[in-house]
């Protein structure tokens, strides 16, 4: 029963951020998950992506395409060369796992303070039958 | 009994603080209304545990709680899809305190101290997390920042969850 509890975080931002639904689609796919985890290291054009992954140019774009419209990348157009970059978004939820951690124990803890609730009322109760 | 029960009267919501106290530390901190024994109660009893941990608001239940609550006693909880999270208690002080081990992710698991410290009534509990390594410890999910292949990882273990629907 670790603090870090991934299988429940899992179900939490499932559970919490329907916008999350996108990335996880997009992220689906196993050429989508080495793009961006090569993005992570460097911007690269399309191109570039295309021959790191053995790929048509029009089959990339189409990965890009996926990725940058769940937020996981952003591209810019400079001059005839497109740019691929990690986006904001991915950055924004990397960042805000322990925030995550924190919702789930307050949520634990909220659901504990109703155990401790009815223990109470329980030992009070036993108090009153016992003085009676 | 009925009768006579303030049931209507909520108590106010605490504040859960976590914090990265260092490289390879997490604390977990809440106050909450009740003295340290019954706190310990509801972490100690099986049946008891079972109703909040899950947690069951998020549709997450354990299927299985085995805790045997005492120094060198072993735990085990599975949750409703199979996974299974397991360990040893190190420490067991009732009411204030309780010490074990993670053991599912193998030797890098951390230790897990939990106090319960008891104030005019009121507890304020302290969960401790200890990592071998800061390196354990990014593994878990700190790393996610600075290494997107720990955010896979764990993006992996969802699309498993959401498949096995």
């Amino acid at each position: 029963m670790p603090i870090i509890d991934v299988y429940t975080l899992n179900h939490m931002v499932q559970y919490t951020n329907a916008t999350l639904d996108a990335s996880f689609a997009a992220l689906a796919d196993v050429t989508r998950r080495g793009v961006l985890e090569q993005l992570g290291r460097a911007e690269a054009s399309i191109t570039d992506l295309a021959k790191k992954f053995n790929m048509t140019l029009t089959g990339m774009k189409k990965h890009v395409g996926i990725l940058e419209r769940a937020g996981l990348v952003i591209t810019e157009k400079v001059g005839r060369v497109r740019t691929c970059k990690v986006g904001p978004h991915q950055l924004e939820e990397a960042m805000a796992w322990l925030e995550k951690y924190r919702q789930l124990w307050a949520v634990r803890f909220d659901e504990l303070d109703k155990v401790i609730e009815d223990l109470k009322q329980r030992e009070n109760d036993d108090g009153r039958r016992k003085r009676e | 009994m009925a009768a006579g029960r303030e049931s209507e009267s909520k108590p106010m919501k605490h504040r859960t603080t976590v914090e990265r106290t260092s490289d390879r530390e997490l604390v977990v901190t809440r106050t909450f209304d009740a003295p340290a024994r019954i706190v310990f109660e509801a972490w100690t009893k099986p049946d008891l545990f079972k109703q909040w941990w899950g947690p069951k608001s998020m549709g997450i239940s354990l299927s299985s709680v085995e805790m045997d609550v005492r120094t060198g006693g072993g735990y085990r909880l599975v949750f409703s899809n199979g996974m299974a999270f397991f360990g040893k208690y190190i420490e067991v002080t009732p009411p204030s305190r309780i010490v074990w081990t993670n053991d599912e992710g193998g030797e890098a698991g951390p230790v897990t101290t939990v106090t319960f410290e008891e104030k005019g009534g009121k507890t304020l509990l302290v969960m401790h997390e200890l990592y071998p390594s800061k390196e354990a410890l990014d593994a878990a999910g700190t790393g996610a920042a600075e290494g997107m292949g720990e955010l896979f990882g764990q993006l992996d273990e969802f699309l498993v969850t959401l498949s096995a629907r």
